[in-house]
């Protein structure tokens, strides 16, 4: 772990390009690489522009507005806030037990978004670049092109995404900007017939899913000199796992407490409350990005940063509590070879079996009466700050509120996912560089060898999420003075 | 259909004949015979004050509003022509843009009198710019919050209270585009006057101003006012 290639030596004699995608609501991503006269990379930094104004957003409105209203926080997982900060509003209105079919509901709308994020990462904006190789011919790169060559793979992925979508509209009332959870519960118990159409897909969901986990698993493991190396580098772990009456170290994307591991696997904390986080964690602001960069703070800031999402989850439980997906993680694990696995590649392969997780314990709660009615609500002592924490598709997203006397949000600090994987990234794009791009002549090839690194942790970027191969990117090389010497676009 | 013009006396309404009693309004005589004039500032148990021009229609020719107009015998009235449904949703666009109306995040969304109008008359975009006016909200009552944002200066509120709940909690203030709905204490606060959760002023709010405390999105997408069906159905049902 280090600093190394995030600050140039002596940037005013370097050459600059920037990958500068188009930027849209969610934040948008920059790459900026300088290189010296003879293509040596001296300097590379991922910026990521935000939207922080939001937490200002949130102050001074009712509380009981915010779970909706966060949902506008990202297009891509409006849920996961959703569900983040009707857990810290749950401690607002003293719900500290849910009654069961609301946390069952929420289960049910948080594995069912896990299911469509993962499927439409790996399907849509990953195979792409997996089949058909990096620097494949850019119009075939995308998911037309994988529709012409694998049309099962492309149709599975089309289908299992649309599951996950379903499941989020009968819990959430709508796909999208749903109000389904709300502080103390959820509004609204599964219909019989909305779970009976469920139920009727949810065998061939989980069979799809077990293919995809073979599909990524085959992918990497035919490939090890490319896969167990790419943009590697070694970090902590972080994520949450769940409470004990699940057996310990059981994975959990919906509750449970906070564990860290080092880059070697050892434990640096665990069982710790979600509502201590910041005891343990630290954000550094950093002049030349709008996204903070959290630490562990028993590490310090040059050791303490981490990565968060599948590739830690998954490596950072014990078990998964579903058949296969437990199978599957053995799997991965022994693969490993007893050692944490760092190649960010291995992200892929952990977010299917995360994928194929999500889509069994859909299965199991679908089996669960408690889901068909019951009370939905649970309320008790008045609270003024509340913590939610969850492990959204990307990572752990913390909502953390205070609510004064008259029921308006005085304070709202958010750390999402992306960010907590911000010096992760930064690292991985690093090593790429460093490895593809030192001493050549870029090419969009090239290029997208740094959008591959990036993409594997499926950040929430617009740059990420540009599907169809259409990811509007212009890099400049650029001298000492500023001047464009050279210009290549992708889009 | 009880429409019987031999008896009564009617005005025509889009080329049907409608019955009135003495004193009735066009809107009234045409709610009595199952007719939908969209309106906003309007509720029949409380005096028109004829202000959103929703209801416009044409009378002989002439535009007047509905709601205040009485109805005369042989009276020739246009209401839903494309015409004046363009007038409507313009209005409509006007009042989007003139509050902070965020429907997706609103908890009004689904029993909002102004968004179940714009879906009616087929507004798809709010066309002008966006005032994003600042205004904040009165939390102050325990029972009760005041947001401001959405506030259309309808005054079913100022006339509720002043005369059904007989309080006079809340005014309108001020004039043209600097009229704000103010609330009639010293410091300007609802929790410093005598206003209850109970009181009529505070279930006629056609958009989301005045909310009851805590209640949010209790009510799922699917069984909120406007879901199953379309206000023009509503209206006539509910006597609104
Ligand atoms: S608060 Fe509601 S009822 Fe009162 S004037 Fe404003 S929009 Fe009309
Ligand atoms: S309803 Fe007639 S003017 Fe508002």
């Amino acid at each position: 772990m280090s600093y190394r290639l995030e600050t140039a030596a002596h940037p005013e004699n370097l050459r600059r390009v920037a990958i500068d995608p188009v930027s849209r609501v969610e934040g948008h991503g920059k790459v900026t690489i300088l290189l010296d006269e003879q293509n040596r990379v001296q300097q590379v930094r991922l910026h990521i522009v935000e939207f922080r104004g939001f937490e200002r957003f949130i102050q001074g409105r009712p509380y009981w507005e915010v779970p909706v209203m966060v949902q506008r926080l990202c297009g891509i997982c409006p849920v996961s806030h959703h569900l983040a900060a009707s857990k810290a509003l749950d401690q607002i209105v003293g719900a500290h037990r849910l009654p069961p079919t609301a946390e069952k509901m929420r289960r049910l709308m948080h594995y069912g978004q896990i299911l469509q994020s993962h499927a439409l990462h790996f399907f849509h904006l990953c195979s792409p670049d997996l089949l058909f190789g990096f620097d494949s011919e850019v119009g075939r790169r995308n998911i037309v092109g994988v529709a012409e060559k694998y049309p099962e793979t492309a149709k599975k992925g089309v289908l299992l995404r649309k599951f996950g979508q379903e499941v989020i509209r009968v819990t959430a009332g709508k796909r999208v900007h749903g109000t389904g959870s709300i502080p103390g519960g959820v509004n609204r118990a599964l219909g019989v017939a909305e779970r009976d159409a469920l139920l009727a897909d949810i065998y061939r969901i989980v069979a799809w899913s077990r293919d995809a986990v073979h599909m990524a698993k085959e992918l990497h493991t035919s490939n090890p000199a490319l896969y167990n190396s790419f943009g590697i580098f070694r970090s902590n772990m972080l994520s949450l796992v769940g409470s004990d009456d699940k057996g310990p170290g059981a994975l959990d994307f919906y509750h449970g407490s906070l564990r860290a591991r080092d880059e070697d696997g050892g434990i640096l904390f665990d069982k710790v409350d979600c509502r201590r986080y910041d005891d343990y964690i630290e954000e550094e602001v950093k002049s030349w990005s709008y996204m903070k960069f959290p630490y562990l703070k028993a590490l310090g800031k040059e050791h303490g940063w981490y990565k968060v999402g599948p590739l830690a989850r998954v490596q950072n439980c014990e078990r998964i509590p579903s058949a296969f997906a437990e199978a599957e993680r053995r799997e991965f694990v022994d693969y490993a070879g007893g050692t944490p696995m760092h190649a960010p590649l291995a992200y892929h392969w952990t977010r299917m079996i995360e994928l194929l997780h999500a889509a069994e314990t859909i299965k199991e709660l679908l089996h669960d009466d408690d889901l068909l009615g019951g009370e939905l609500v649970a309320q008790g002592e008045r609270g003024f700050e509340g913590v939610g924490v969850i492990e959204a598709p990307r990572g752990t997203l913390f909502h953390h509120y205070r609510v004064d006397e008259d029921d308006l949000v005085t304070m709202c600090n958010l750390i999402v996912s992306t960010t907590h994987n911000n010096q992760a990234m930064n690292e991985a794009v690093r090593h790429v560089a460093r490895r593809y791009l030192h001493g050549r002549e870029i090419t969009e090839g090239l290029l997208n060898h740094i959008e591959v690194a990036i993409r594997a942790f499926d950040p929430c970027l617009s740059c990420a999420t540009h599907a169809l191969g259409k990811m509007p990117l212009a890099a400049e090389l650029v001298d000492a003075e500023g001047r464009v010497i050279h210009r290549l676009s992708s889009a | 259909m009880s429409i019987n013009p031999g008896f009564a006396p009617s005005f025509s309404l889009d080329g049907r004949q409608v019955p009135f009693t003495a004193g009735q309004t066009i809107i009234q005589a045409a709610a009595a015979a199952g007719i939908y004039i969209p309106h906003l500032c309007y509720r029949p148990e409380l005096k028109p004050h004829g202000s959103c021009k929703l209801c416009t229609v044409k009378v002989n020719g002439r535009q007047a509003s509905s709601c205040t107009l009485q109805a005369q015998a042989g009276m020739v009235v246009e209401s839903d022509t494309d015409e004046l449904n363009d007038e409507r949703r313009a209005l409509l666009q006007m009042l989007f843009v003139e509050g902070n109306h965020f429907c997706p995040s609103c908890e009004k969304s689904g029993d909002c009198k102004l968004q179940a109008t714009a879906c009616e008359l087929g507004m798809t975009s709010p066309h002008y710019d966006h005032f994003f006016p600042s205004r904040p909200v009165d939390a102050s009552h325990p029972d009760v919050l005041l947001d401001f944002n959405r506030c259309i200066l309808c005054s079913l509120c100022v006339r509720a209270s002043r005369d059904i709940d007989g309080k006079s909690v809340f005014a309108l203030s001020g004039r043209g585009i600097g009229s704000r709905l103010i609330v009639n204490a010293r410091s300007g606060r609802l929790g410093d006057t005598d206003f209850s959760a109970a009181d009529k002023a505070a279930s006629v709010c056609p958009v989301g101003v005045i909310l009851p405390k805590r209640r949010g999105f209790a009510v799922p997408i699917g069984e909120r006012t406007y879901d199953a069906a379309p206000i023009s159905v509503v209206a006539l049902r509910e006597g609104e």
